[in-house]
């Protein structure tokens, strides 16, 4: 009997060995990827319990912070209730049961104070275990944002407003929001249920519009189509013929019409001011390759990068628009992009940049939302700092341009007159841009002032704001939100930002 | 070498062993409530006191009613018992729902140490078990059929095996798997040589005789058709599996393993077929990632909490256990890898298998076929036991609800386990006995 006695036991030790084989695969050889796996909630609960640092808009004022908590996470993250859905977009939030988005998310080691900037410059406070914490300093402006949500009241859509000489970011808003305290909350069952809501609501106030939706620009982006046709010196004394329409090349006669089968033509800046679609369908042809080059100096096909700590969380989505190479086989696809239909599809920020280029000699500067961390000790321990993105056309052709966009508000004929501020020149640029068949065209308006000396680029949104298929649509929707929101930023006195005097910035600025 | 010089050497070293245990279970206790802070927790002289207090009480009765037993079993038990412990003890202060646990734990434990002793005192001579092996069987399937019982069965997590009264509960079959393996011993020493030679003839083969193998058959098949009633998958492959084991112990027949492994294989594809959640269970072994968050959360919250202690583990008190569910039950295992690293999971793998070492050898050097195969038994039980449920947990194979013996929260299988131990720890004393000197052998 003793010899089945000892296999057996043999059997039961393979059986251990076994046992020992599998926990050394798990805790050795895949100890490192499920420690860091997604689903894995160690992690994220113990961020949970860390204190976080507060987030502030640039005139100090908290828009997240964390209060002490009874429950076992120890902290609650707060988004105070004056600001909570105006800033949501941007600040995101901090939730157990559905992670992390917006500054929240991209600056969560900052945060939570685990960046060596963070460590080293507060060893003492690393001794004696106290979490040297980090405040993120926005470059949002609490009016600029009020002001957007103010005036984009009761529309779908999005307001952004660029500080011209930083690239920085002074409003984001998009409307719907959502309140992320909902979704913070320790309550599991509720944040649950408020997040489901959230994803299930068909305005889908989760969507931050203002960098992550792709919309038809219309003829806002005649912008970008006349700034390269003057950087490939087409001449301003060029007469273009008076048309209702154009019958697009290689079609079997499909047509482009003007808006409302209006007549138009005439030079190039006629056409801009009363936004002429065959002038720069035909422009867009004559163009041909040379427009699809053009549009990529102006950030189009790409999209601004996000690692440098810009703050975007999620990142701008990339635009697009017509290939280089493409130009033989696409030709009716190449004038109907160059009024800014078809392959072109932007983001709202996108069109605000374009309007940057022209306020800032053709440059556009990388938009951010974060402009500093502070340390405990409210010293910066980091900063975004003005950085160029593109070089979009030289500053003669800028110079031009810029008389163009005063044409569209001041001129009589033009079709931004909306936008006039008394005493502040404004320089703009409408768009209606034709959406699915049957729905309302998308009401665009960019714009830049004042005009002599920019200080804010804009660019508004109204999803289906058109009431008909007119191009004054863009002026009489669009225009008065981007007159509203620039006059009350004009109106506001600066304020000092935590983070001090942009270091880049030019003395002369704001 | 005497009895008496065999007793006395075994003792001590179950006696110095055993201030290793206090040692570990104290210190684990201090470390788990210091990763809070520099305090002290306020009753640790308490639970030293208690920690001592039953191991020596345990102990003495080993030295009065069982001196010339193994003298590491009791200490590999309470290590195991005392690591058990002290995860429980750190679940608790981590709230969820595992605040009473530790408290109800150091109950159970008390009462199991109360149990040892009683069974050292109480079974004198482990032949009452071969004498009276029908009333074992009888009692061993009463035992299991109790949860059936309408007003007292109670169902959890899919399966019916709990048995209630008032606050209290617990799972019979953890006490009917002593009584059948003592049923099953004492058979098959009895009808050794009929089962080995067999009976009739067909062609070339010796068969026993449905006569001889009907009992077997009988009880088996009814264990196994109660258990699936009650869906206890776990129980129903630990009976199986140490069936098997003990018949080919007895007869060396490897027809018995390849037939009983040919049954297995059937029960398995009936049981998938039948029961949903055996079929649940089985997908996610296989893949349980498309669930991670429904049906599939146990084995992947499981891994991550293995993976996330890595070699050395987060320490005591310093990783997040309870992210698994049952975390105390039949996932105390990976609470252990998770704290205590590959280190402390496979150190907890070396316990057991020192522990089903020394009970082998328990049966090795008995002389009674019964007690071998008694013994033996008991060590299989162990053995199967153990790989069932960390085999489980690791998704080495599907996961079969069952406690890890002497480690999990609960206590039916900790008074078993308990009873146990004094049985084998009994037959460890006669063996001693009736060994005959070295120089002899």
């Amino acid at each position: 009997m003793n010899s089945g006695i000892r296999r057996v036991g043999i059997a039961m030790i393979v059986l251990f060995i076994a046992l020992v084989a599998q926990l050394t695969y798990l805790q050795v050889g895949r100890s490192h990827q499920l420690a860091n796996a997604s689903g894995n909630p160690r992690k994220a609960f113990s961020d949970i319990r860390r204190d976080r640092g507060p987030i502030e808009t640039d005139d100090g004022t908290p828009v997240a912070l964390s209060i002490p908590s009874k429950d076992e996470f120890t902290h609650q993250r707060v988004y105070p209730s004056s600001t909570a859905s105006l800033f949501a977009d941007v600040v995101g939030y901090e939730s157990i049961q559905n992670g992390a988005a917006g500054v929240e998310d991209a600056y969560a080691s900052d945060l939570e104070g685990r960046t060596f900037d963070l460590q080293v410059n507060n060893i003492a406070d690393a001794l004696a275990n106290k979490q040297p914490v980090g405040t993120v300093v926005l470059t949002m402006s609490k009016v600029a944002q009020g002001a957007s949500a103010f005036a984009l009241a009761g529309k779908r859509g999005s307001v952004v407003v660029l500080d011209v000489q930083t690239g920085g970011v002074l409003a984001a808003y998009s409307n719907p929001t959502y309140d992320p305290n909902q979704l913070a909350t320790h309550d599991t069952n509720k944040a649950q249920a408020a997040y489901s809501l959230l994803t299930k609501d068909p305005q889908n106030p989760l969507l931050s519009r203002s960098w992550r939706e792709l919309y038809p620009p219309g003829s806002t982006f005649k912008t970008v189509t006349a700034s390269i046709a003057l950087q490939n010196k087409v001449d301003l004394d060029t007469k273009f013929p008076v048309l209702d329409h154009l019958v697009l090349p290689e079609t079997n006669g499909v047509a482009l019409f003007n808006f409302g089968k209006e007549h138009c033509g005439g030079s190039l800046m006629d056409g801009f001011i009363v936004s002429c679609n065959t002038t720069y369908a035909q422009v867009g042809h004559d163009l041909g390759e040379k427009f699809a080059t053009g549009i990529q100096g102006f950030g189009v096909q790409t999209a601004p990068p996000t690692e440098d700590g810009s703050g975007f969380d999620p990142p701008i989505v990339a635009s697009t628009g017509p290939l280089p190479g493409t130009f033989q086989q696409n030709q009716p696809k190449f004038m109907q992009d160059a009024i800014g239909q078809n392959q072109v599809l932007v983001p709202p920020i996108e069109m605000a940049l374009v309007a940057e280029a022209i306020a800032n000699q053709g440059v556009i500067l990388q938009p951010h939302v974060v402009d500093c961390v502070l340390d405990p000790n409210d010293k910066v321990v980091s900063r975004v700092g003005v950085q160029q993105y593109k070089r979009a056309i030289d500053p003669a052709t800028a110079d031009t341009m810029r008389t163009f966009m005063l044409g569209v508000v001041n001129d009589p004929r033009g079709t931004g007159t909306a936008a006039q501020i008394p005493g502040v020149s404004v320089a703009g640029k409408t768009g209606t841009a034709e959406t699915a068949p049957g729905e309302k065209p998308h009401a665009w308006f960019i714009a830049f002032a004042p005009a002599d000396h920019p200080k804010y680029a804009i660019a508004v949104l109204v999803e289906h704001g058109g009431s008909d298929a007119a191009e004054v649509t863009g002026g009489r929707v669009a225009a008065p939100i981007a007159k509203q929101v620039l006059q009350t930023l004009l109106n506001t006195p600066a304020t000092q930002s935590p983070c001090g005097a942009q270091p880049g910035s030019s003395p002369t600025g704001r | 070498m005497t009895v008496a010089t065999i007793a006395r050497s075994r003792r001590r070293s179950e006696l110095s062993l055993g201030l290793l245990v206090i040692a570990v279970t104290v210190g684990g206790y201090v470390l788990v409530a210091l990763a809070n802070g520099p305090r002290l927790p306020p009753n640790v002289a308490i639970l030293l006191g208690w920690v001592f207090g039953l191991y020596v009480v345990a102990h003495l009765a080993v030295r009065k009613f069982a001196p010339a037993s193994d003298g590491t079993l009791l200490p590999l038990a309470a290590m195991l018992n005392g690591i058990g412990f002290v995860v429980i003890a750190r679940l608790a202060g981590a709230g969820r729902d595992y605040p009473q646990q530790a408290r109800v734990q150091s109950v159970w434990i008390s009462i199991g140490i109360a149990v040892f002793v009683l069974t050292l005192i109480v079974v004198r001579d482990v032949r009452i078990f071969e004498r009276y092996r029908y009333i074992a069987l009888l009692l061993g399937i009463a035992f299991m059929l109790l949860p059936l019982v309408p007003v007292v069965g109670q169902s959890r997590g899919g399966g019916r095996l709990w048995v209630g009264i008032g606050p209290l509960s617990f799972e019979p079959s953890e006490i009917a798997k002593v009584l059948l393996v003592a049923f099953f011993a004492a058979y098959l020493a009895d009808k050794r040589e009929l089962l080995t030679e067999g009976r009739i003839r067909i062609g070339r083969w010796f068969v026993p005789s449905l006569r001889d193998l009907g009992p077997l058959v009988l009880a088996w098949g009814m264990a196994l058709v109660v258990l699936a009633y009650e869906q206890d998958i776990g129980t129903s492959l630990l009976f199986f599996g140490v069936f098997a084991a003990m018949l080919y112990m007895t007869t060396r027949r490897s027809a018995y393993l390849v037939g009983t492994f040919i049954l297995l294989v059937v029960g398995a594809v009936v049981a998938y077929k039948a029961f949903g959640h055996v079929r649940v269970r089985v997908d996610n072994w296989r893949n349980p990632w498309p669930n991670a968050r429904g049906t599939g959360i146990q084995p992947v919250q499981g891994w991550y909490a293995l993976g996330s202690g890595g070699i050395a583990g987060t320490g005591l008190g310093l990783g997040q256990p309870w992210q698994v569910p049952l975390a105390s039950t039949d996932y105390i295992f990976t609470s252990i890898g998770e704290e205590l690293g590959l280190v402390g999971s496979i150190g907890v793998i070396a316990l057991f298998m020192l522990f089903v070492g020394s009970a082998y050898r328990i049966a090795v050097d008995s002389v009674r076929p019964f007690t071998k195969l008694f013994s033996a038994g008991i060590a299989t039980i162990i053995a199967l036991q153990t790989f069932l449920i960390i085999g489980g947990v690791t998704r080495l194979i599907p996961l079969t609800g069952i406690s890890l013996p002497f480690v999990s929260y609960g206590g039916s299988s900790l008074v078993a386990n308990f009873a146990l131990l004094a049985i084998l720890l009994r037959m460890s004393d006669d063996a001693a006995r009736a060994e005959p000197p070295p120089g002899a052998r």
